[in-house]
Parts: structure tokens; sequence; C-alpha cells
């Protein structure tokens, strides 16, 4: 074929894609990495064609970034407050939508954290502990009001190291330089992660809740599939997969040992 | 304009890390860039390019590499344990490792193309004056080669105050030990933090312009000199 035979049949070939196939990105809070993972999957197969695509990071950035336009047609944020405060702002096309209240545990990769309790982290033999930075990302808020409310900020704030967000926190655990993290369950049942050290869960009565919310933003207005997305966040399989990653569900009992 | 303490404190950190880096890097660079200026070894090629990488890698690789390496499970983690220093990662003396590495082409490249510069001639006179090589290096060398002993310092320094991902990688983001400047900045920004960014970035800013414009305003006029 010649070169311009070889355009046309490309240039062909790209219109040729199903009539109703549709693309959004997904801009999803670090903590969702497995879950998100999962329900993607789910909904590619009962969608096929359609394309989602996740991208992953901290809560804080996906909020800045969508202010400046980024191109994000649904946001997950570990933190209600981020997509409440863009819908107010008028960057939403949706209601702001609780989908889970997320969870804080104490884990290792090196040593048993089942056996330890937040007390623990006093012990002479932990030199370096991993908590998402709390001055912008949720879980790392929440890892400090815990450590604060059981008086033990001040003696475990020199041995603190700060992730960027609580994937970034997971990894400097993972990888032993920080011997325990707080991060948040849904990424510590992982079975990569929980292979290692296993997990200590955090009474949720030690800090304010994780209350979790997604958008659909300003520029999916009108875009079926984000629309088709977003409801199936409140499907039956949707929501077995974010129980599954130790999510507690918006109307379950936030009741939990 | 208002800086806040921990953004004072954030630059004080930037400024002593560079400085740390720029020493270790003039005795280290200078012996390798003088190697490379002066060897026929057909390794010269090979070194050459090991020492260039930092400038083409991603510093996310650097930062993997090191973040494992520096690990109680790397190699240089189990000889830093061995030695007792303890693990590098997350502390002050991790990031000045980590930059030697990151900011190793900027010392050694303008370092070498000063010394290729003044050539053979210089050292064969000083030869027969009998200076030991040594004597020739500190006498005819350093005093011939200033310009770029200085513009290589200078860029170090910059270069190693506009790190940025190999500290998030392997720092922590520990106030005062590894929060530097660039991570400062970072944080104020995620942290829509926007006025104290805007401060920080704006000295950053004047910073760097006022290096670069140093480095080239008297550039032409050493070579008219």
């Amino acid at each position: 074929m010649r070169p311009l035979h070889i355009l046309f049949f490309l240039c062909a070939m790209s219109v040729a894609l199903p009539a109703n196939a549709e693309k959004i990105t997904v801009a999803a809070a670090a903590d969702l990495k497995f879950a998100m993972d999962e329900i993607v999957t789910s909904f590619k197969q009962e969608n096929v064609g359609d394309e989602v695509e996740v991208i992953y990071g901290s809560s804080g950035k996906f909020n800045t970034q969508i202010q400046q336009g980024a191109p994000y047609d649904l946001y997950f944020s570990a933190d209600i407050a981020f997509p409440r405060a863009l819908a107010k702002a008028g960057l939403a096309a949706s209601e702001v939508t609780p989908y889970a209240f997320g969870r804080i545990v104490l884990w290792s990769a090196t040593m048993d954290a089942t056996q330890m309790t937040l007390e623990s982290l006093l012990d002479a033999g932990i030199t370096r502990i991993a908590i998402a930075n709390p001055r912008h990302a949720p879980y790392g808020k929440r890892a400090e009001e815990a450590l604060r409310s059981s008086g033990l900020w001040e003696k475990v704030e020199p041995k603190l190291v700060y992730g960027e967000n609580i994937a970034h926190t997971a990894q400097f655990v993972q990888s032993g330089n920080a011997q325990v993290g707080i991060i948040a369950l849904a990424l510590a049942v992982n079975p990569g992660l929980a292979g290692k050290g296993g997990y200590w869960l955090i009474p949720d009565k030690l800090h304010e809740p994780l209350e979790q919310g997604f958008i659909i933003t300003k520029r999916a207005e009108g875009k079926p599939l984000a629309k088709r997305f977003s409801d199936y966040m409140s499907s039956k399989s949707a929501r077995a997969v974010m129980t599954k990653y130790g999510f507690v569900l918006p109307d379950e009992t936030l009741a939990q040992p | 304009m208002h800086l806040s303490d921990s953004d004072l404190q954030a630059i004080w950190l930037t400024i002593r890390l560079a400085s740390i880096v720029t020493l270790i890097l003039l005795l280290v660079g200078t012996p390798i860039a003088w190697w490379l200026a002066r060897t026929k070894a057909w390794w010269k090629g090979p070194i050459g390019a090991v020492v260039a990488l930092p400038l083409v890698l991603p510093p996310s690789v650097l930062g993997f590499y090191l973040l494992l390496g520096m690990g109680p499970n790397g190699p240089v983690g189990h000889l830093t344990e061995a030695l007792g220093i303890g693990l590098l990662p997350f502390t002050f003396w991790g990031l000045v490792v980590a930059s030697v590495f990151y900011s190793l082409p900027f010392m050694v490249q303008p370092l070498q193309s000063a010394f290729e510069s003044i050539g053979e001639r210089p050292l064969e006179v000083a030869a027969t004056l009998r200076a030991s090589p040594l004597d020739a290096f500190f006498t005819v060398v350093v005093p011939l080669a200033w310009p770029g002993f200085l513009s290589a310092s200078i860029l170090t320094f910059a270069h190693t105050v506009g790190e940025f991902g190999v500290v998030l990688m392997i720092g922590g983001n520990i106030p005062g030990e590894t929060r530097v400047a660039s991570v400062q900045i970072y944080d104020h920004v995620e942290a829509l933090e926007y006025m104290q960014a805007h401060n920080l970035s704006a000295v950053m800013l004047v910073f760097s312009f006022v290096v670069l414009l140093t480095i080239y305003v008297w550039r032409p006029a050493r070579r008219a000199a």
C-alpha cells in the first residue's frame, strides 16, 4: 500500500468505532485504587465498547485541578467537603453523592500490626511512622485526629513522615522505610498488602468520619456515560465491591468495632 | 509579601542542602571531570554517559531506585545500618546523597569543558618547570579554569534548589529536615493556600532569574577578557 492509502485506511479505522462508544475520565482518591479498578472492570463488562479511564491521586490535588479546568468527568473525593465546595462554585453537573465512609488502620509490612494499638507507636523500636499529609490529604487529617484524641500526637510527631496521598503513604511502609503507617482500610485489605504484617482497625470514635463523595463535573454535563457510571455506583455489584474493600456504605450504620 | 516561619525554614533548609551538595560535588566532581577531560581510555564514553544520566532520567526513576536502594532491604540500606548511620530515606543526609547524584552532571560537565579548553600546553610547560602533577593542577589548572569552577558551582547549587521529584519520593516531607522550598510550595497549592504559594514561588522565581542572569551576563565578559 502507498502511504496515502495507509493514511486513509487509518482514518477510516478511527471513524469505524461503535457508534455509541463513549469515553470518560474519572479522577479518584488514592484509597479507591483497588476497589475502583474492580468496579470499572465489571462496569465495562456490562457496557462493552465504552471506555472509562481512572486517574488516582490526592483528593486535594484533583480539587485544585478541576477548579482550573482539568478534563475529568467524575470526581471521587476521600473528603466530601471538596466536591461540596466545587458544587457551590458551580463546577458540578450533579448533586454531591456520598458513596462511602472510609476507615483508617495501622498497617505494617514488617511487624505484626494486628497485635498493635496506637500506644504501640511509642515503642522505641518504631522510628518512622508514615501518615498522609494532614494539610491536604483527608486520610492524613483523620490520622492526626486519631493521634491527637489519644493524646499521642506530641510524642509521635518526631517520628512522622508524610506521604503525598494515602497510596504514597502505603508505599513508604511497603518498602520498609517506615515500620508502620496509618493508611486506608481499603488499601490494607488488598491481597498484595494484607499478606504482609497485617493491620489493626483504628476505632472510628477517635476521629471525624471520613465521609466520601463524588460529583459529575460541569464539563461532563450531558455526557450519558458519566451519568450511567454514576448510577452504577449504587448498583448491587458496585456496592459489593466497596463493602469488600472495607468501605461502609452511606445508608449502612457506622456501628463497627 | 509575607513568608511564614515554615516558609523561611524551608528556604533555609534548601540553602543548606544546596550548599552542602555543591561543596561535596566540588570535591567529588573535580577529579571525575579532570579524568574525563584528560583520559584517552575507551571507557571514557561509558563513564561520561553515566555521569550525564541524571540529565535525562526522570527524577521518579532516581527517586524510586534510591528509595529501595537506601531502604532497609537495599544494598545501601544494609551498608548504612552496618555502619551505624541508620537508614537514609526521610533524613536530611538522604537528600544530600540523592542530590549529589541528581546534580552530578551540572558540576562535572562545565568543569570538564573548562579543563578541556586549557589544553596540553600549559601543563607541559609546568612539567618542564618540574611542577608535580598536583602542583600543576593547583597553580596552573585551577587559576585558568576558575570561571568553569564558578559556573559549575552556581549551576549545581541552582539545580539542587530546583529539585522536587526525588525529594518528594524519598524525603517524607518532614519540616526542618526534608521539607525543602519546592515541596513546601507543592503543599501550599494542594492545601489551596494560593497566597502562600504565590509568595514562596515569587522568591524562587527571582532567585532563579538572578542566578541565570549572573551566568549569562558574566559569560561574554569572560570571553572578551
